[in-house]
This record gives structure tokens, C-alpha cells and sequence, in this order.
């Protein structure tokens, strides 16, 4: 059964993508709309149906091998699905939320000139992410892997008659091409290495190898640059704040929900990899958790909506990463899909508010809107909670899963993680308080103009709100009395599982101070935003050093375009006007220059006597064909 | 008897087009190569995919000199072949609004040069091959020096007379060989059998190999290259960079490597840094490009760099990436000339910071121009991919460091190709491209063909692997015997 439907899941939005694309200036508004979630609605219950079967299997393995794909000699890479736990999961994720956020594009993009075009991609994006999660091999999920960054690509540059959205565009693919040549040369030290690519032949023979061996280390590291690029981790993750030039629902599915945590997800289905490379493992706390502090420090002090949600969604995935590192596979898949329905519900509310507010995403222009928005700024409020990670909310459950291993492995870790989870509430409430709370900064009129958004958009912020409040239950940890069901369904799909080695006291304490942290931010940024009113300054007004390394994401896109952009285009020029154009070129026509003056006997090379030398050798054709006719004869 | 059609019906068409006047010639060219692909059609069907060569004339020409008329397909032959009969007749669809002057001529000598092009790509002697190999070399050089545009005498001269003196080198190769040669004749058998010393191979490898490399170009033989392509008229440039570079490849590939493999392990070290350097090189150079058919020529020069570096990696994988990727290349190379070609037939320009906003007057064309580009930049589904993808492995096995280099052209490939697109496409119109016409008629015809095997070949590519694979495994074994044989 599974074998003859599971095609069909990215089959339909490549379908939808094909119609919308083809009939984007023919059909009505309504029927592109309804095209487009159609199709990716009828892959959820599908997606649904195939993980109720998957569910009675006593093997949950199943590959199905569409055609051979490339084959030369002994390299073979089928174009096959691989379709077990960790997949089935990735697709319900994607294609539930995607049916969501596809539904509340109806209404956020209604006025659009380009709905067809923006419904086709979005279609289009679905198909090679769910390509991205059913690949049985790794070059399979590299063409959902380059082919999610192209849909982000037209995405981010969705209204490209702006420069700075083309430029943004531009931006996130090329540092995700980055990380893709780490991810490629992985692929090719693997295959010389395994002498293959697939997952079912790669994990069994890893698997009997001893921890430490360097080429894993070095595959893995690979590996792990390829998740930094698409993941937006240091150093490659200044492309995801600039893609908040895209139309607010794609920041949502693509930019919070799905495409981001496409690293997290190669890494735990990697999980036999990098099980047997500690030093990666090391490298991916390291850099997850310094990640996840510097976005949080620099959202601290951003004034755009969309911008604050973008570093946070940056921090998060470092937490992510951090939970690989230190072997939470589980953990960090399980915040992979609570981060889904939180922050794809904040991305979505915040649309919400700029779609009331007419496109203005400067919260220094708002204020006071929870009377006015009423439904957006109760689910927003439940969204900020979880990612808060407050009792009983999701968030609180797969972040201090992940903070528990961390604390096992390194108490260094622990803390700095927790620090991030302070910041983290302090920044998202101050995000929800200079929104919803004081009076509203704008003119009279415009606030009369101040509506809630249509149902479209209003029922999937309640949708994703439910489950931002009961996604916990999906590995609600052994210490509430839960059964962890994620761990043991996971644990179907090779997916590396170590046991926390704490007692319940311990475990109780460490979330004590997580929450106890996320409580006292709280109350500072009540104090600071609802009781003395305080407003970010303006943009020209003075900040002091560390306000203006925050403010200005530390610099980071200036240093990258001095010490790598700049560098290169000038050797470019260099390598034009010098190289090229007096060197290399100098000496051949130096070379040309003495054979010319060498032969002025012959005159055969002189300009003028060139039309001479090929008459010689049409003559010299003619003269051998005529030779020919007449030998013949 | 196929094949000897594929030869001699383009010269047909030309001695035929060159007695009509007016626009008809046009017709008549396109004619003629839409049966010479029909003909390429029925070979592909009737071909056996092993490493037998098949559809062989092989008649003695010049007896005294042993000289034979020995034409044949193989797997390999096969791939360039029909490159060479696709590629064609849409070249001359893209050229079919533009009016040239004395057009009969100029259609006459793009069939003519077709039908060199398939003597050099089927020819099993040596001597037929070098009559093919200059054949294909002066209508080029006509169509360049009568239709380009500015400095066109100048910069011609220079293409012409570095390509000449690589072919120079080339025939004194040939005739080195022939003299050794105990059977007294240019077969290409006799020519594989041979027993020369590593000396003699190095001599026969740098003949050879200097004519090969300035027709690709490689670094550092490619500065004739961008000027050429820059000033050569539309049609001629997607011939040189479509076709006829590929006969640099295919020479290495059936000439150079099997028949002095030893001579070639010598130098094998240098030519890869030299392939390698040149991919990275010109994809820094195409950065700051202004004029964006310069800047597709420079990419034009780190794509074949990556070509050249498969070739001589020499490995089943490695030569299969080869063959599509010539494949390849020429279908996008032509598709971003043509596209370029159609800006500036409208505008009267290829400066690239005069143009933008395209996208929002010729929506078209700004997709057509993205699925190009996407296949030029090697993302997975394109045909692109599927080539560059085994052509850096291959590289990589070879020396994972100069895989590594080689694999910058990912990024940087991205970086020139998406800020060309941004400049001339997206933002918003100006003064200039604000009355832009989208494409129409031939124009969309060409683009959407060009397209569509970008997307058929990137997603089902193995009815063309196939084609080639045999052959591809039975000139390794033979270059490999041949190399344990002597040592």
C-alpha cells in the first residue's frame, strides 16, 4: 500500500505547481487558491493515512525506487524514497502546516498582482521538500536540498522590482551554494569511502566502525557546513534576517517551519554518522549554542517585527544544533517540530498585524493593538509563551530536553544555554508588548483603519496555537509520567537514542532555573516596555557600544563583505585587466607579433593576406576532391 | 549510409542556398539541418549502445598515401553527433529574425560547417579528421570576420591565426605519426597500436594537446576566446561555443589520450592544475564583467576548464560526465547567447548596468532566461547537474584538493550568473527597457526546445548515458592495457 501511494505525496503540489504555473494569468483568483491547497491538503491526508499504515508495519522501513536515475559505472544513485519514522513525521509537518499557511496566503496575498505566481512556487517548494525528506540517498535529498533553495530564492525575491528584495534573494542562495559545496564534497568523500551513497548501505557499514575514525570525522564535518548554510548557523546565517524581504507567509513555512530545520533533519538522519565523530559533535554544540546566543543578543534590540522573529528563529535552530552535539537526536527533532507550530504561528500573527497595520513593520509605529487584534494577540501571546519556554506549552518540553542533555554533557553549555533562554523571553515579550500593549503610536486615522484580519487568516493562527499549547504531548519526557512517544517511534528509523543519565530531582531543578529564568525576563521587559513605556530609539539617535553591536548584528555583513566580496572583486579586476589582458594576452600576441615579423617573407600571416592562405586551402580541398572523382573514374 | 548523409546533404544545402537570393536561404538551411537531425534521429534508433563502431564507410581515397575515407559511430561519436544536429538547426531558428547581409552565403556557410563538424566527430583517420578539423574552421572564421561586429577584422585575425597554429602543430603530429607508422597509412587503430617511447609520446602529447587546448579553450590558451565571442555575430558565437569548442574535447578524448597515454600520464599533473586554475580564473573574471556576453564567454571558459579537467581524469565516470556535459553546455550556452542576442536586438545592448527590469516587461523571457541559467549553474534537475556533478567527483577522486577548488565554481558560478540576472532582469525598468518587447514566434520556439531538454535531460538522463557507456568503458580498458602493456 505504501508503495503505490507514497509517490503521490509530492506528486500533487508538483501538479499543483504545473497548473498554477501554466494557468497563472488564466484562472480566477479563487480557483489558483483553491488549486493550491487543494493539492497540498490532499497530500496531508494522504501523508496521514501513510503514517497510520507505517504505524503497522513491523518493519518500519520501506523504499520505493521510482527509476535508476544516474548510473556510471560503479556509481548508481537511484531517484528512491525512503519511507520510515523520521519521514513520515517531516511529512505531516510539512504538508500540515504548508496546507495551513497555503490557506492563510488566500487572504494575506489576495490583493497581490502576482497570486498565481506566488501560490505555483509555493506548490513548488512543497514538492522538494517532501523530495528533501524522502530521498533514500544523499544526492535525492540534494535535489530537494538545492531545489528548496531555489524556491527560497524566488521566494525572498518575490516582489524583485525592489533591488534590495533582489539583492536578498540573491544573498540567501549564494551562502546556501556555500554550504552546498560542503555538503557535495561530503557526498564524494563518502562515496569514495562507502562506495556508496544510500542510506542503507552507508549507516550498516558506519556502523560497525570504531568512534573517531577520521575520514567520519572529516565526511561529517562536510556534512555539517551543508547544515550551516541551509540552517542559517555561524557563519553562514546572515541570509536568513534579509530573507524577511519575502511575503510573510513564506517566512513562515520556509523560513521558520521547514526549510531551515532541513540541516537538523540530515544530521539526525545522519544520527550513525556523527555518532562516531565526537570532534564534529563538539564543533555542532559549539557552534549551535554560540549561534543561538548571538541571535539572541542581536534581536534584543531590533525594532522590525519581522526581524526580531528572524534572529529568534536563527537562535532556535542553534539550540537545535546544540541538541545534535550533544546527542539529543530525539530533543532536538522534537523542538524541530514544536518550533514548527510556535514560530510559524508568530510569523503568521505578525503578518497578521502587518497586514492590519497596511505593511508597516516597525513596532516603533505600533502599540496598542490587542483591543483592535484581538484573536491575532491572544494566539501570538500563546506562541511567545511556548517559545518561552513556560509550563505546560510545547516549547518548554523540547527546550529543556535539550537543555538536560546539554547539562549531562557540559554545564558550560547548560548555562550558556539557559542565559539564551532568558534572552529569548525578554526579547519576545518585548516584541509582544511594544506590539499589543501602551497606546498606539500612529495617527487617529490610520487606527480607525486597524481591522483583525479575515478567518483564513485568523483560523490558522488558532490551529497552530492549539498545538503550540499541546505539541509537548508528542514526547512528553518520562518524568511527568509521559511515555515519550517520539523517541520510541523514532527509534524505528536509526535514529540514535541515548538515555538521559539524570535523576528526577536533578531533572526537576535544571527546568526550575529554565523557567525561573524565563519568568524574571518576563518581568523585566514588563517593567521596562508596559510599566515605564520605554521605545526603542531611533534609528539616527545615539546607542551606546554594546546597543550598537547588537542593533547592528555585530557587524557581520560588513566584516564578510570586507574580508571576502570586496577581496574578490578586486581580483577579478586584477585578474582582468592585468592578468588576463597584459600578461597572458601579451605574450601571445607577442609571439604572434615576432612570427609575423619572422614570416614577413612569406607574407602569409599579415592582416590582408589571411583571405590569401584560405583560398590555398579551399584550393587545396578542391584539388584533393577532384583528385578523388578522378581516381575513381 | 546514414551517416554519409549527415556529410554530404549539408553541403547539399549549401551549394543549394548559396544560388537563392533573398530570405529563402534561410529556409532552405533550416530545411536541410531539420533532416539532418531526422537523420540523427533514425541512427540513434538503429544504433546498438555497445562499443562496436557502427554505420562504417571506409573507402581508400588516396591510395599512395594511404589515405582512407574511414567514417564511423561509436558511443562517443554518437553523443557529439547529436549535439552537433540539435544544436543546428536551432541556431538557425534563432538567427531567423535577424536579417543578414548576403544571407545565402552565411546560411551556405553554416552548413558547411556542419558538415565538417560530423567529418571531425565520425572520422577513424587521422588525415580525414584534420581535413574535417580545418573545414569546420574557415566558415566559422567567414561568418565572424563578414557578420561581427566592431574590431571584428582584428580580433578575427587573432582567433584565426592561434587556432591555425595549434592545427600546425597538430598535422605535424599526424604526420610524425604516419611516418612511424609500419602500415603506412592514418587508421586510427594503427595509430592506437603503436609502440612509441615516452619521449616521442611527450613530443605527440604537446602537438596535439596545444591544438586541443587553444580550441577550448584551457588556460592559458583562451585569451582569443572572449574577444571572439564578443564580437562574432549571434549565430556564430553559439557556433563556437555550442559546437565547435567541443571539437577540442572530442580530439582528446579520441586522438590524444589512447594514442600516446603514457605521454599524457607525464604530463597529466600540470594539465589538471591547468583545467582546474582555469575553472576558477575565469569564474572570478566573469565577477565584474560589464558586457554580459563577455561575461557568459568567460563562463564559457571555466565550464570547459571543468570539461577538460574530466577528460583527462580519464575515468568511466569522469568521460561519461564529459559527454553529457558537452551536451550540456551547448544547449545552455546557446540558450544564454540566444537570450542575450534577443536583448540586444531590441536595445542595441549587452552592457549589463544599462539594463534591468526586464522581468516586469518580458515575463517570459525572464523564465526562460531563469531555467537556463539554473541549468548553467548546475542545480539538481537540470541538465547541468548531472554533468558537473560527475565531473567534480571524478576530480575530486583524482585529488580531493583540486576537487575542492574545482567545486568553488558552485558558489561562484551562483555569485555571477544570479548578480548578471539581478542587473539585467529584476529591480525596475528604466528609460531603456521600459518599452521591451517579451519574446515571440522563433524566439519562444528556440527558448522553449532549450528549456525542455534543460529540465528532460536533468531528470531522465540515462537513455543518454546509455548511448555512450560502452564505448566510454572500451577505450579506458584499451588506454589501460595499453599503459600496463608497455611499462
Amino acid at each position: 500500500m505504501i508503495e503505490s501511494l507514497l509517490w503521490l505525496v509530492p506528486l500533487l503540489p508538483l501538479l499543483g505547481f504545473i497548473i498554477n504555473g501554466l494557468g497563472r494569468n488564466k484562472l480566477s483568483k479563487g480557483a489558483v487558491g483553491f488549486i493550491g491547497s487543494g493539492v497540498i491538503f490532499a497530500s496531508f491526508i494522504l501523508s496521514l493515512y501513510l503514517f497510520f499504515q507505517l504505524g503497522t508495519l513491523a518493519d518500519k522501513q520501506v523504499t520505493v525506487t521510482l527509476f535508476d536515475w544516474i548510473s556510471v559505472g560503479n556509481l548508481h544513485i537511484p531517484l528512491s524514497f525512503l519511507y520510515d519514522p523520521l519521514s513520515s513525521v517531516m511529512l505531516l509537518i510539512i504538508t500540515g502546516i504548508g496546507f495551513l499557511i497555503h490557506i492563510y496566503s488566500t487572504a494575506y496575498m489576495h490583493e497581490d498582482a502576482g497570486f498565481g505566481k506566488f501560490f505555483s512556487y509555493l506548490n513548488l517548494f512543497i514538492f522538494f521538500m517532501l523530495i528533501l525528506v524522502l530521498g533514500s540517498n544523499y544526492i535525492v535529498m540534494f535535489i530537494g536540498w538545492e531545489g528548496v533553495g531555489l524556491c527560497s530564492y524566488l521566494l525572498i525575491g518575490f516582489w524583485y522590482t525592489n533591488r534590495n528584495y533582489a539583492s536578498a534573494a540573491k544573498k540567501a542562495f549564494v551562502m546556501n551554494r556555500i554550504g552546498d559545496l560542503g555538503f557535495l564534497l561530503g557526498v564524494f568523500l563518502m562515496f569514495g569511502f562507502f562506495g556508496s551513497i544510500e542510506f542503507a548501505k552507508v549507516f550498516p557499514l558506519a556502523a560497525k566502525m570504531l568512534p573517531g575514525h577520521g575520514t567520519l570525522i572529516v565526511i561529517t564535518l562536510l556534512l555539517f557546513i551543508g547544515a550551516c548554510g541551509k540552517s542559517a548557523q555561524l557563519p553562514l546565517f546572515t541570509w536568513l534576517p534579509d530573507a524577511m524581504a519575502g511575503p510573510t507567509p513564506v517566512s513562515a513555512l520556509i523560513h521558520a517551519a521547514t526549510m531551515v530545520t532541513a540541516g537538523i533533519y540530515m544530521i539526525a538522519r545522519s544520527s550513525v554518522l556523527f555518532d562516531l565523530a565526537p570532534v564534529t559533535q563538539n564543533v555542532i554544540a559549539i557552534i549551535g549554542m554560540a549561534t543561538a546566543l548571538i541571535a539572541a543578543l542581536i534581536a534584543l534590540t531590533q525594532t522590525d517585527i519581522k526581524k526580531v522573529l528572524a534572529y529568534s528563529t536563527v537562535s532556535q535552530l542553534g539550540y537545535m544544533f546544540l541538541g545534535l552535539g550533544v546527542g539529543a537526536y530525539t530533543g532536538s527533532f522534537f523542538h524541530v517540530l514544536t518550533h514548527a507550530f510556535f514560530k510559524a504561528l508568530l510569523f503568521l500573527g505578525a503578518g497578521s498585524v502587518i497586514h492590519a497595520m497596511h505593511h508597516e513593520q516597525d513596532m516603533r509605529h505600533m502599540g496598542g493593538l490587542k483591543g483592535k487584534l484581538k484573536t491575532t494577540f491572544a494566539t501570538m501571546m500563546i506562541g511567545t509563551i511556548a517559545i518561552a519556554g513556560l509550563p505546560p506549552f510545547s516549547g518548554f518540553f523540547s527546550k529543556d530536553e535539550i537543555l538536560a542533555y546539554a547539562f549531562q554533557q557540559n554545564q558550560l553549555l547548560w548555562i550558556m544555554g539557559v542565559f539564551t533562554a532568558f534572552l529569548t523571553s525578554f526579547y519576545m515579550f518585548r516584541m509582544m508588548f511594544l506590539t499589543f500593549y501602551g497606546k498606539y503610536r500612529g495617527t487617529h486615522h490610520e487606527e480607525n483603519h486597524i481591522h483583525e484580519s479575515p478567518k483564513a487568516m485568523t483560523m490558522p493562527l488558532i490551529i497552530l496555537a492549539i498545538l503550540s499549547i499541546l505539541g509537548g504531548l508528542i514526547n512528553m519526557p518520562h518524568v511527568f509520567g509521559g511515555n515519550a512517544w517520539l523517541a520510541s517511534w523514532l527509534s524505528g528509523a536509526n535514529v540514535s537514542h541515548k538515555e538521559l543519565d539524570l535523576d528526577h530531582s536533578t531533572e526537576f531543578i535544571l527546568m526550575g532555573v529554565s523557567v525561573a529564568a524565563a519568568l524574571i525576563a518576563l518581568l523585566f521587559a514588563y517593567n521596562k516596555y508596559v510599566k515605564s513605556a520605554a521605545l526603542p530609539v531611533a534609528d539616527e539617535a545615539p546607542r551606546s557600544f554594546l546597543e550598537k553591536l547588537s542593533y547592528h548584528k555585530f557587524y557581520l555583513d560588513e566584516i564578510y563583505d570586507a574580508i571576502i566580496r570586496k577581496p574578490l572583486d578586486a581580483l577579478s579586476k586584477f585578474f582582468y585587466k592585468v592578468v588576463d589582458t597584459k600578461i597572458i594576452d601579451g605574450i601571445v600576441n607577442g609571439l604572434g607579433w615576432s612570427a609575423n615579423e619572422g614570416s614577413k617573407g612569406l607574407r602569409l600571416l599579415q592582416s590582408g593576406n589571411v583571405g590569401y592562405y584560405i583560398l590555398l586551402m579551399v584550393v587545396g580541398v578542391i584539388a584533393l576532391m577532384l583528385y578523388t572523382y578522378l581516381s575513381l573514374s | 549510409m546514414e551517416l554519409l548523409l549527415l556529410i554530404f546533404l549539408p553541403l547539399v544545402g549549401a551549394i543549394l542556398t548559396s544560388f537563392i537570393k533573398g530570405n529563402g536561404a534561410k529556409t532552405i538551411a533550416l530545411i536541410f539541418s531539420i533532416i539532418s537531425l531526422v537523420i540523427t534521429g533514425v541512427i540513434v534508433c538503429q544504433f546498438t549502445p555497445d562499443a562496436s563502431r557502427q554505420f562504417v564507410t571506409d573507402v581508400s581515397w588516396i591510395a599512395q598515401l594511404g589515405i582512407h575515407f574511414n567514417v564511423g559511430i561509436d558511443g562517443i561519436s554518437l553523443i557529439t553527433v547529436i549535439l552537433t544536429n540539435i544544436l543546428t538547426p536551432l541556431i538557425i531558428l534563432a538567427s531567423y529574425k535577424r536579417n543578414y547581409e548576403n544571407s545565402n552565403a552565411f546560411y551556405g556557410l553554416i552548413l558547411f560547417m556542419q558538415s565538417g563538424l560530423i567529418v571531425v566527430f565520425t572520422a577513424f583517420d587521422a588525415f580525414l579528421f584534420y581535413i574535417g578539423w580545418e573545414a569546420a574552421l574557415i566558415p566559422i572564421y567567414f561568418i565572424c570576420a563578414m557578420w561581427g561586429g566592431k574590431d571584428r577584422i582584428k580580433v578575427n585575425m587573432k582567433f584565426f591565426v592561434y587556432t591555425i597554429a595549434g592545427s600546425l602543430f597538430m598535422l605535424l603530429g599526424i604526420i610524425y605519426l604516419y611516418l612511424q607508422n609500419p602500415m603506412h597509412n592514418f587508421d586510427i587503430n594503427a595509430f592506437y597500436a603503436l609502440n612509441l617511447d615516452t619521449t616521442q609520446q611527450s613530443w605527440i602529447f604537446w602537438a596535439f594537446f596545444l591544438a586541443f587546448a587553444i580550441k577550448m579553450p584551457v588556460f592559458p590558451f583562451h585569451t582569443w576566446q572572449p574577444d571572439t565571442y564578443t564580437t562574432a555575430p549571434a549565430a556564430g558565437t553559439m557556433l563556437l561555443a555550442g559546437i565547435m569548442l567541443k571539437m577540442g574535447v572530442y580530439g582528446a578524448v579520441r586522438w590524444l589520450i589512447p594514442v600516446v597515454p603514457q605521454g599524457t600520464d607525464t604530463w597529466l599533473s600540470l594539465v589538471m592544475v591547468l583545467a582546474v586554475i582555469g575553472v576558477v580564473y575565469a569564474s572570478i573574471i566573469a565577477f565584474k564583467q560589464k558586457d554580459a556576453k563577455r561575461l557568459i564567454a568567460y563562463s564559457s571558459v571555466a565550464h570547459v576548464g571543468l570539461i577538460a579537467a574530466g577528460v583527462f581524469a580519464f575515468t568511466a565516470q569522469s568521460l561519461q560526465g564529459v559527454m553529457i556535459q558537452m551536451l550540456s553546455h551547448g544547449i545552455n550556452v546557446i540558450g544564454l547567447f540566444f537570450v542575450l542576442d534577443i536583448i540586444y536586438s531590441r536595445l542595441k545592448t549587452n552592457k549589463i548596468e544599462e539594463l534591468g527590469g526586464l522581468a516586469k516587461v518580458a515575463p517570459q523571457l525572464a523564465i526562460v532566461f531563469l531555467i537556463i541559467m539554473l541549468g548553467a549553474v548546475a542545480l539538481p534537475g537540470t541538465n547541468g547537474f548531472i554533468g558537473e556533478f560527475l565531473l567534480l567527483l571524478s576530480v575530486y577522486n583524482y585529488n580531493a584538493w583540486l576537487g575542492a577548488v574545482a567545486g568553488l565554481t558552485i558558489i561562484f558560478g551562483a555569485v555571477y550568473m544570479f548578480r548578471t540576472y539581478q542587473n539585467m532582469m529584476l529591480g525596475e525598468t528604466n528609460a531603456l527597457t521600459a518599452g521591451f518587447t517579451d519574446i515571440k514566434g522563433s524566439e519562444k520556439i528556440v527558448l522553449y526546445i532549450i528549456c525542455a531538454l534543460v529540465i528532460i535531460i536533468g531528470v531522465y538522463p540515462k537513455p543518454l548515458l546509455h548511448l555512450s557507456e560502452a564505448s566510454v568503458q572500451h577505450l579506458i580498458e584499451q588506454v589501460n592495457q595499453k599503459l600496463t602493456g608497455v611499462n
